[in-house]
């Protein structure tokens, strides 16, 4: 008992360590904001050109999207930081991780405002263009508001994954706070650090899953 | 050279992808074999989570609330690290290959008890009445008459939270397992070209492309329609 006490929760150590781990965390909220935006917006567009006219470029995107949800974000995020700089595209931690996960997140942000706008019925849209919107006028204050409505815990639950995907950064030196607390326990031979981080997203995140949990307990609504 | 050439050279070198093809067909079987272990353990132990919880004893629903509350908002990164590194040091000695199993099983097992537990609420209650009114006694109604209605409509989010869980085990690269991911990295610093880690994407795409597919098939299959 006093082994893992002093394994997992010493205070010293963690208090050591803290300044470490909260200069991380703001680097992982750096690293959220852009990459939440980055998805969201990258989704949408997704979505949007799922829907086009051409034949083509729904066919393109639906076939990207396949590709990037069926490899784990690590890979790609490892194949962007390690693998192009042979190609001669060299880009910092920061940036790879951006590049990587805009890829990954925004297959995923698609996925769920594509279902958003199966949601909207085809009335919305001939309703809103025969009250005289242009077709952009009627996406943007007709059909998306109310498919954002309609999939908005599946965007919350979605977001909850992006922060928790920051953590992957670690693997390629951003010190953001997974790799700030892993470096502290690689000094101090110590977990104590891990757990103040883990504490740390417990706090970020525990409140978000509560509330994903409320709004989904009725499965098919 | 240009530009197609040093494309092919970077990532297709035709001598890289012999020497080390081996390798990364090794990494796909450990991949599979991980990934089914997670898979199989990982949704009985939410199933039986779930169940657990449905007989609502206070103090014990409690306990799997928060089990499954942590397990979903830690990255589960965060949790390897925390149980490879940690668990040695209390005397406790696992392998890399058993570490992974074990949190990636503890992380599906949290998404799915949540998710089956939403099954399991979304059934009506006249349903419960009814079963209990014939005489079935509490097990033989949540057995016979809820859970198969409730199973149903926990296939398509079971399905993609699976699928999104056995992707994780490239973070088994992390603590060592000779994955894929593992496999492509270690034959890319030793060749010093970048073929592997193409190698490695693609045997990703070979395994989870179907995969995903599947799952999007089942997703609609098993839509619940509304009125």
């Amino acid at each position: 008992m006093d082994a893992i006490l002093q394994q997992f929760f010493n205070l010293d150590i963690m208090s050591q360590a803290a300044p470490l781990i909260l200069r991380g965390l703001g680097m992982t909220l750096l690293v959220c904001l852009a990459v939440v935006p980055l998805g969201l917006i990258g989704g949408l567009l997704v979505a949007l050109a799922g829907r086009a006219r051409q034949r083509w470029l729904r066919f393109g995107v639906a076939a990207l999207i396949d590709v990037f949800r069926a490899v784990p974000p690590l890979v790609l995020l490892i194949f962007v930081h390690a693998g192009l700089p042979f190609a001669g595209i060299r880009l910092s931690p920061f940036a790879s991780v951006c590049v990587a996960f805009f890829l990954n997140t925004s297959a995923y942000y698609g996925e769920i405002y594509r279902a958003g706008f199966d949601s909207v019925g085809h009335g919305q849209w001939e309703a809103a263009r025969s009250t005289g919107l242009t077709g952009f006028q009627a996406m943007m204050y007709v059909i998306v508001p109310q498919a954002v409505r309609n999939v908005l815990p599946d965007l919350v639950s979605n977001t909850v994954e992006v922060v928790k995907l920051t953590s992957l950064a670690s693997v390629v030196a951003l010190p953001e706070m997974l790799y700030s607390a892993d470096m502290a326990r690689s000094l101090t031979y110590n977990s104590s650090p891990i757990v103040l981080a883990a504490a740390i997203y417990l706090v970020l995140l525990w409140p978000v899953v509560r509330l994903i949990s409320r709004l989904e307990h009725r499965l098919g609504g | 050279m240009d530009g197609g050439a040093l494309f092919v050279e970077t990532f297709f070198k035709r001598e890289v992808i012999a020497r080390y093809l081996p390798d990364i067909l090794k990494g796909m079987l450990v991949t599979v074999e991980i990934a089914a272990a997670v898979v199989v353990t990982g949704i009985l132990l939410g199933l039986v989570l779930a169940l657990v919880r449905s007989y609502r004893l206070r103090p014990v629903s409690a306990l799997i609330v928060v089990f499954a509350d942590i397990a979903r908002a830690l990255p589960p990164l965060v949790l390897v690290l925390l149980v490879y590194f940690g668990l040695p040091n209390v005397g406790i000695n696992l392998s890399s290959f058993a570490v992974l199993w074990l949190v990636l099983s503890l992380v599906l097992a949290a998404f799915a008890e949540e998710i089956f537990w939403a099954g399991i609420l979304s059934v009506r209650q006249g349903q419960w009445e009814a079963a209990r009114s014939t005489g079935l006694t509490y097990g033989q109604a949540l057995f016979h008459v809820v859970l198969p209605q409730a199973v149903r409509l926990t296939v398509p989010p079971l399905t993609n939270r699976t699928i999104a869980i056995t992707k994780n085990t490239a973070l088994g690269t992390v603590i060592g397992v000779p994955e894929i991911l593992n496999q492509a990295t270690t034959a890319q610093s030793f060749s010093g070209n970048a073929t592997p880690l193409m190698m490695g994407a693609i045997a990703y795409l070979l395994l989870f492309v179907p995969v995903v597919i599947v799952g999007r098939w089942i997703e609609t299959r098993f839509a619940w329609r509304r009125a």
